[in-house]
C-alpha cells in the first residue's frame, strides 16, 4: 500500500511535468493540425539551455525560464514561418509531419555537435532534497515543477481566454476559414501558436534537467510520451492533455513501483493501441471528419 | 508494362545482376550492398508511404525483427551459409501478421494518428531489442555464425539476395501500378472519405499494403543482421533507418516506380562518402535533416516526377510550335 500511495504522488508530479509538455503539443495540433514530432527535442534543447545558462551565471534554474522562454518562442515561431508555413497545402499534413521530424533529428545532430553525448543534469544543490510526510516523499524540485506547471498552464489557459490573440487563436482552431474571413490573420496566428506551443517547452526543460540526467538522444523517449498523452487527452483539446498526462504519470509510476520500470515504456504503448481501439478521438477530442 | 519500361528494367537488373563478376573491391560490393539495400527499403516504405499515403515512421521496427529473427535462429551454425536466405519468406510471413492487427488498429482513424502509433512502435520494440537480454542480448549485442563463404568473394551471396529483394518489391510497385489495388490505394490517397463512398474497402487495402511494406523490409533487416554478423539494437532498430527510407523515397518522388530506388542511388554512396570524410556521426544526422529539409522546401514531389513533368512540358511545347 505504501509503495502505491508513494507512486501516485510520484506519477502525480511527473504528470504535471508531461502537462506541461504535452499542452504545448496540443495548442500546436489544435491550430494548425501538426503533430510536431520535435516537441520532445525542443524540450532537450530548452535542458541544455538552462544548463549552460545555470553553468555561466549560477541562477537558479527555475529563474531562467524567464530567459528561456522567448528563446523557445522565437525558435519555435522560426520553424514554424520558415518550414512549415511554405509547404503547399495539398500535402502539408503529411510533410509537415516528416519536416517535424527532420526538425527533431537536426536539433538532436547540433546538440551533439555541440555538447556531445555525454549524459548531463542540472545541479542546483536541492536536486536531490525531498520532505517527508506522514512517511512519503515529496521529491522538492518535482513539486516545485508541479506547481509551475500549474501556473503556466493557468497563463496559458488566461492567454487563450481573455486576450484578443487568444480568441484568434480559438476562432482557427475553431474553423480557420471563417477566422480568416473575420479578419484573423491566420499566418500570423500559426507562427505564434507554434512559437506559444514550443515556449512550454522552456519551463518543461528546466524541470526535465533537473528531475533526470540527458543527453541530445533523450528526445527519443518523450516521442512517444507525448504523443499518447496527446491521442489519450483527444487532439486539439489542451484541458484533455492535462488530465491525460497525470493519468499516464500515475499510470506509469504504478507499474513501475508494482511491476518493473521497464514496463512504464510498454503502458504508453499499450494506452496509445487502447484508447485508438476503443475511442479514437480521445478523452476530450472533438469527434474528427475523416474519421472512419 | 510498356516496352520501354521492360528494356529499362532488363537492363538495370542485368548490369547489377553482372557487376559483382567484374567488380572485385571489397569496398565497392559493400556499397553496393548497403545501395540495394535501401533501395529495396525505400522501395517498400513507398508501397505504404507513397502509394497509400500513410507515412509509417516505424519500419525501422520491422527490420530489426528481421535482424533478430536470423540473429537467435542462427546464433551458433548456419550449416553452408544459405539456410538463413531460404527462412526469409518465413521471417517476412511473420513480420507481415504481426503488421496486420497493429495496422488495423493505426489505420482505423487518419494519417498522423498512424504515423503516431508507428514511431511509437519503434521506441517500443527499440526498449524490447535493449531490455529482453534472453532473447537479444541486450546492449551487448547478438552475434550471427560467420558462414564459411569463401572470403574472396564473402559479400556476393548477401549482394545477389539483396537484388533478389529489390526486384520483389519493385514487382510489388510494378503490380500495384497496375492492378485495381493500386488505383484503390490512389483513391485512399487522394480523399479516403470518398473512396469509402465509391465502395472501396479501405481497411483491406491499407493493410495489405502495410503487411507486403513490413514484409520486406523485415526480409531486408534479416539479411542486413545476416551480413553484419552481430545485431546491435541502436543500429538494428535505428530511427535513421526509417529517416532514411523516407529520405530516399521523397528524393527520388513518392508514388513512383523508380523513385525510391534512385534515391538510393544517390543517397547512400553519398552518405559513406561524407561518413568516410567527416567521420563523425553528429554530422551527418545535421546533414540527414538539412537535406530533408531541402527536399520538403524545394523538391516536395520528388526529382522523378519533377522531370517527367518538365520533359512532357517541353515535348508538349515542341508539338505546338511544329504545329
Amino acid at each position: 500500500m505504501h509503495s502505491v500511495i508513494q507512486a501516485l504522488i510520484l506519477g502525480s508530479l511527473t504528470g504535471g511535468v508531461y502537462a506541461l509538455m504535452a499542452s504545448g503539443q496540443t495548442l500546436i495540433f489544435g491550430i494548425m493540425k501538426v503533430i510536431n514530432l520535435a516537441q520532445g527535442a525542443f524540450v532537450i534543447v530548452a535542458s541544455y539551455l538552462t544548463f549552460s545558462l545555470f553553468q555561466m551565471t549560477g541562477l537558479d534554474p527555475f529563474l531562467l525560464i524567464i530567459v528561456t522562454t522567448p528563446i523557445m518562442f522565437i525558435l519555435g515561431a522560426a520553424t514554424q514561418w520558415f518550414l512549415l508555413r511554405p509547404l503547399r497545402p495539398d500535402d502539408a499534413a503529411e510533410l509537415s509531419l516528416l519536416v517535424t521530424f527532420a526538425v527533431a533529428l537536426g536539433l538532436e545532430g547540433a546538440l551533439s555537435i555541440v555538447y556531445k553525448t555525454t549524459l548531463r543534469s542540472i545541479m542546483p544543490g536541492y536536486e536531490n532534497h525531498s520532505w517527508t510526510l506522514w512517511g512519503y516523499q515529496i521529491n522538492e524540485v518535482r513539486f516545485y515543477a508541479f506547481l509551475l506547471s500549474i501556473a503556466m498552464l493557468g497563463v496559458l489557459y488566461l492567454l487563450l481566454q481573455k486576450t484578443k490573440f487568444g480568441r484568434s487563436v480559438r476562432a482557427t482552431v475553431q474553423n480557420p476559414m471563417s477566422a480568416q474571413l473575420l479578419g484573423v490573420n491566420s499566418k500570423a496566428v500559426s507562427a505564434f501558436g507554434f512559437g506559444l506551443g514550443v515556449s512550454t517547452t522552456a519551463a518543461a526543460g528546466a524541470v526535465f534537467g533537473l528531475i533526470t540526467p540527458f543527453n541530445p538522444g533523450s528526445h527519443y523517449d518523450l516521442i512517444s510520451r507525448l504523443l499518447t498523452i496527446v491521442v489519450l487527452g483527444g487532439m486539439g483539446a489542451i484541458g484533455g492533455s492535462v488530465i491525460a498526462a497525470l493519468i499516464m504519470g500515475i499510470g506509469a509510476a504504478l507499474v513501475s513501483a508494482l511491476a518493473a520500470p521497464i514496463w512504464s515504456d510498454f503502458t504508453f504503448f499499450a494506452v496509445l493501441l487502447l484508447v485508438l481501439l476503443l475511442r479514437p478521438r480521445g478523452l476530450f477530442g472533438a469527434k474528427v471528419r475523416g474519421a472512419l | 508494362m510498356s516496352k520501354a519500361g521492360i528494356i529499362r528494367a532488363s537492363a538495370f537488373f542485368g548490369i547489377l545482376a553482372l557487376l559483382p563478376l567484374g567488380v572485385k573491391p571489397q569496398w565497392v560490393i559493400n556499397l553496393l550492398i548497403f545501395t540495394l539495400m535501401y533501395a529495396a527499403l525505400a522501395s517498400s516504405w513507398n508501397l505504404i508511404g507513397g502509394y497509400a499515403g500513410y507515412p509509417s515512421l516505424g519500419h525501422a521496427a520491422f527490420f530489426g525483427f528481421g535482424a533478430y529473427f536470423i540473429g537467435i535462429i542462427f546464433e551458433n551454425s548456419v550449416g553452408n551459409g544459405y539456410n538463413p536466405f531460404f527462412i526469409l519468406p518465413l521471417v517476412g510471413l511473420c513480420a507481415a501478421i504481426i503488421s496486420i492487427p497493429i495496422g488495423f488498429i493505426a489505420m482505423k482513424t487518419r494519417k498522423d494518428v498512424f504515423a503516431i502509433v508507428t514511431i511509437t512502435l519503434l521506441f517500443m520494440v527499440q526498449t524490447l531489442a535493449y531490455n529482453w537480454r534472453g532473447l537479444t542480448g541486450g546492449a551487448q549485442g547478438k552475434g550471427v555464425a560467420v558462414p564459411p563463404f569463401d572470403p574472396a568473394t564473402f559479400g556476393r551471396p548477401y549482394y545477389y539476395v539483396m537484388l533478389i529483394l529489390l526486384l520483389t518489391a519493385m514487382s510489388i510497385s510494378m503490380y500495384f501500378r497496375r492492378s485495381k489495388i493500386g488505383l484503390s490505394l490512389a483513391a485512399v490517397r487522394a480523399d479516403e472519405d470518398k473512396a469509402h463512398g465509391v465502395g472501396i474497402q479501405v481497411t483491406t487495402v491499407k493493410i495489405i499494403a502495410f503487411a507486403l511494406s513490413v514484409a520486406i523490409a523485415a526480409m531486408v533487416g534479416a539479411v542486413w543482421g545476416y551480413y553484419e554478423g552481430f545485431i546491435y539494437p541502436q543500429f538494428a532498430v535505428d530511427p535513421l533507418i526509417t529517416i532514411g527510407m523516407v529520405l530516399m523515397t521523397f528524393l527520388g518522388g513518392r508514388a513512383t516506380l523508380w523513385g525510391p530506388v534512385l534515391g538510393a542511388f544517390i543517397l547512400v554512396p553519398a552518405q559513406q562518402y561524407f561518413s568516410y570524410e567527416f567521420g563523425a556521426t553528429q554530422f551527418y544526422l545535421l546533414a540527414y535533416a538539412a537535406i530533408f529539409l531541402v527536399i520538403m522546401l524545394v523538391l516536395p514531389r520528388g526529382i522523378l516526377p519533377t522531370l517527367t513533368d518538365r520533359i512532357r512540358l517541353k515535348a508538349k511545347i515542341v508539338a505546338e510550335a511544329n504545329k
